[in-house]
């Protein structure tokens, strides 16, 4: 959709129809998304997002660093999931440079994996409520997320980015005694999300809001290219966790749950159950976690033979894929490219905004769980 | 190593589409000429040996002293099958190629990002505009001769410089060049 | 003259500085309200436990620049808060706080009309502010306020109707009156009425889950999104004063004004010993709670979900009551 130009003179001006811009200042576009809108009334008849207004060029910032510097730019990405971004560049040059990681620190990594995966999603629930008009959800989800944030804190000394991972495994291993706090934490989680659901998940108006909202057809959410919980509320099975097992996933016991109607409703009900889902995988995770070096043979300095990759893994928002070429000369990657999650989703926005409400519309952004630094990057 | 199904049949069904195949670290790469990148990609979307109905990512390479200085990838799963490869094309500056827009929606957007960052030119795309970058933006960041700290931030640095290149692209040139006329500045 | 002219005066003087200052106090209580229900603090920095955070607030607004944006119809938009706020505070001049004619302004023998015609007159305050701000979000929340606050308008008053069969007057004095002889609160009596006219009422002042016209999330403020400053203030302190109308009629009608518990029971006697406005506006500050609650518990309805609640529920239930409530009257 082209924006139409302002019209020259009022008389000609069209009381049908409304374009209003929504952001790049408003509340709930979760940052500086850009959506122009064409209302009739109140009912939204097609919308263009307009990205890039945080672009910091990522990509070519990091084709101009070494290897080992880049994993703190991947922090800035999906500042949500920073621990998903490390994890997802890492495997991608160690799939490139072959390099073997311990055991014990592919362990390690799925279970911060996981733990991120909780804390993104616990963000998600709280402004996907907030957006909603649910309020309490928000401080609810906030507070449950702090106590991961603590624990990366304990971790690895950041509590946003945290630049917790390295090219050959983890610069550290776990500290005495995190592993008991984080089997309280889980337990903890547990409960707590049961009183997100009794906020939420029966509730006649959440249902409202949320029942058939949105609704996309397994097929054309593959056409579209959406991945993660979009995908899957779809009913299309496909969580790289199961289908290419990255870290150590495939020695763990866990379920991918699937939607059937491809609404709003669905998509929260995946995420509700990613939740316990991931708790599972960590639990998993502390019982068997294997002694052993957290750091495999890794040469000082860098320097992948030419060649190319393309490694994806599941984020909590979906493909997080990352292209690397290396020539084989420098120490820096000759091409740097992150297939983000978040801008393969949202480009469903104009496709599911269509014929609803504006209501909707913040609705089916909080669904999609955007971060605009992945977005942008 | 043994070349998987989806390799063999588009090399059957389309002989001489496939320039060459390459491998390298788990990955397949198809690399097929520019005029018949379409054509291939069509094969790989329908055919039931290969189902790639999902497309992941679009993405280029510059690679500035060769001649058709672009890579133009394209990295494809399928969903039924559960297995990927990628697609590559070599491009030059000035030629145009097939928008994938009608086989896979995904490409839209991934499209117009190949546009703004490398300015390759794609025809029969519903939408191509800008998509990182401003729309008055002038350059294409991601290719190799374009520098890191760049034209870009130089001409931010005045406003009135930036209005005035807004309005008039070819000032831009000289500017960028520093042979702009400075004390013309208020 | 001292009868007619200056009581009455003295009776408004106090009654809006009490009324204004319950507001600011209000703001307060639903910060704190909201604040535990979300396991937080709510303001804590001025004065013990912030209580004078209920100070602060109001200053802060009255001395904040108030901007009029350019492309704004002057005049509009400066009348807009003003007809907002005044109905608001106009319908207290009936509202009975005691028995005694010491505790009311005026006890008209039309009161509950009275303060449905005057409270509808504020809507124009909201509708008139979302268009003179001449910009698109406010434009929206306007139209959505008219057609919200008409329908459930229609209900409220349906259902009221029902209230007046039982009692057969219209004063507010008299509707209290006729619990104590009856001996009971009407809410017993009336129940499907008094959820009916707290669901519009909730609708009426926009508070969630029928708070549309100023969703912050969608509508970035809604009718009030181009103002600030004082005439910020205004509206807001119509919003709640309006919400304080509501809660003391649901009171009025339904929790027997400034009754005790059970007025029936004798030797419940002692609880007269607290003075009537007490009991009155007590009880207004627990339906006052309970919207506050609603607010931290549940989320926003859509417009059109709005909407077709008020068509096709509130409405015909409202009409189904007044029909069994007639029926009642007559046979019994």
């Amino acid at each position: 959709m082209t924006v139409p130009a302002p019209r020259a003179s009022t008389s000609q001006f069209d009381t049908n129809e409304l374009v209003i811009n929504m952001g790049p200042q408003h509340p709930s576009t979760h940052g500086v998304l850009r959506v122009v809108l064409r209302l009739d009334g109140e009912r939204v008849l097609d919308a263009d997002c307009v990205i890039g207004y945080i672009h910091r060029g990522v990509e070519k910032l990091c084709e101009n660093r070494d290897w080992t510097h880049i994993i703190l730019l991947t922090d800035r990405m999906d500042y949500v999931a920073a621990a998903t971004n490390n994890l997802g560049y890492v495997e991608a040059v160690e799939k490139l440079m072959q390099i073997e990681v311990p055991r014990r620190a592919r362990y390690i990594r799925t279970i911060l994996a996981e733990l991120q995966r909780i804390a993104s999603h616990c963000l998600w629930l709280g402004t996907h409520a907030m957006d909603i008009g649910a309020l309490t959800v928000l401080l609810y989800a906030f507070r449950e997320r702090e106590f991961v944030l603590d624990l990366f804190e304990e971790f690895c000394g950041a509590r946003l980015t945290y630049n917790s991972m390295r090219v050959g495994g983890l610069p550290l291993d776990i500290p005495p005694g995190w592993d008991r706090k984080l089997r309280s934490f889980c337990d903890l989680m547990e409960g707590k999300l049961d009183d997100y659901e009794t906020l939420l998940t029966n509730n006649r108006i959440w249902l409202k809001r949320t029942r058939d909202v949105g609704v996309i057809s397994g097929e054309e959410a593959i056409g579209l290219g959406l991945c993660g919980p979009p995908l899957r509320g779809s009913g299309v099975s496909r969580d790289l966790r199961k289908d290419e097992p990255n870290a150590a996933y495939e020695e763990f016991d866990f379920d991918i749950p699937l939607g059937t109607r491809g609404d709003t409703y669905d998509r929260y009900l995946i995420r509700m159950e990613e939740f316990r889902q991931s708790i599972r995988i960590i639990r998993q995770g502390l019982d068997g976690l294997p002694e052993g070096p957290v750091m495999g043979k890794v040469p000082r300095l860098l320097k992948p033979p030419a060649g190319e990759t393309y490694h994806a893994i599941e984020s909590p928002k979906g493909e997080l894929g990352y292209f690397l070429v290396s020539d084989g000369k420098s120490t820096n990657p000759y091409r740097f490219r992150v297939r983000p999650p978040s801008f393969c989703n949202l480009q469903g926005l104009k496709r599911l905004v269509r014929g609803h409400l504006v209501a909707d519309v913040v609705a089916l952004i909080g669904t999609i769980d955007i971060v605009l630094g992945e977005v942008d990057r | 190593m043994e070349a998987p199904i989806a390799v063999a049949a588009v090399q059957d069904a389309l002989p001489g589409a496939i320039e060459a195949v390459s491998y390298w670290v788990g990955d397949w790469t198809l690399i097929v000429a520019r005029e018949r990148l379409l054509e291939v990609l069509e094969f790989l979307k329908t055919a039931e040996a290969t189902a790639f109905d999902y497309c992941s990512d679009v993405t280029a390479t510059d690679w500035p002293p060769r001649e058709r200085r672009f890579d133009l990838i394209y990295c494809l799963y399928s969903t039924r099958l559960r297995h990927r490869i990628r697609v590559k094309a070599r491009v030059a500056e000035d030629e145009e190629v097939e928008s994938v827009t009608g086989l896979w929606p995904a490409a839209n957007w991934l499209e117009r990002e190949v546009f703004d960052q490398f300015g390759i030119n794609i025809v029969n795309h519903p939408d191509l505009r800008r998509i990182l970058m401003p729309d008055e933006w002038q350059g294409y960041p991601q290719r190799k001769d374009y520098p890191l700290e760049g034209p870009g931030e130089l001409l931010m640095e005045n406003p009135q410089d930036w209005l005035r290149v807004r309005n008039l692209p070819d000032e831009a040139a000289d500017l960028r060049s520093g042979a702009g006329p400075d004390s013309e500045i208020e | 003259m001292l009868d007619t002219v200056v009581i009455p005066l003295l009776k408004i003087a106090v009654l809006v500085n009490a009324v204004l200052v319950a507001v600011t106090f209000l703001v307060l209580m639903e910060r704190k309200v909201i604040a535990w229900a979300q396991s937080r603090l709510g303001p804590m920095r001025v004065g013990p436990y912030g209580i004078l955070q209920a100070l602060a607030d109001p200053i802060k607004l009255i001395l904040k620049e108030d901007i009029t944006p350019v492309k704004a119809d002057r005049y509009v938009f400066t009348l807009a808060p003003i007809m907002s706020l005044v109905p608001a505070l106009v319908v207290f001049a009936v509202v009975p706080f005691g028995p005694d004619p010491l505790y009311y302004i005026g006890d008209i023998n039309v009161g509950l009309l009275f303060i449905i015609s005057v409270t509808s007159i504020g809507v124009y305050g909201i509708i008139l502010g979302g268009w003179a701000s001449n910009s698109k979000y406010p434009l929206l929340a306007s139209l959505r306020a008219s057609a919200q606050l008409i329908s459930y308008e229609i209900a409220v008053t349906m259902t009221l109707v029902s209230v007046i069969l039982t009692t057969g007057t219209l004063s507010l004095v008299g509707i209290v009156e006729a619990q104590r002889e009856s001996g009971i609160w009407f809410g017993f009596i009336q129940p499907v009425a008094l959820v009916l006219v707290f669901i519009g009422g909730l609708a009426e002042t926009n508070r969630a889950p029928f708070d549309l016209p100023e969703a912050e999330t969608e509508l970035t403020g809604g009718f009030h999104t181009e103002y600030s400053g004082m005439r910020f203030a205004l509206f807001f302190l119509a919003e709640y004063a309006n919400m304080i109308v509501i809660s003391a009629v649901v009171v009025l009608i339904f929790f027997g004004g400034w009754l005790r518990p059970f007025p029936n029971i004798a030797w419940l006697g002692f609880l007269d010993l607290l003075p009537a406005w007490i009991w009155f506006v007590g009880k207004v500050f627990l339906f006052l709670y309970v919207f506050i609650w609603i607010r931290a518990t549940l989320p926003r309805y859509r417009y059109d979900q709005l909407m077709s609640l008020g068509w096709k529920v509130l409405i015909p239930v409202a009409i189904g009551n007044l029909v069994v409530t007639g029926v009642f009257k007559v046979v019994f």
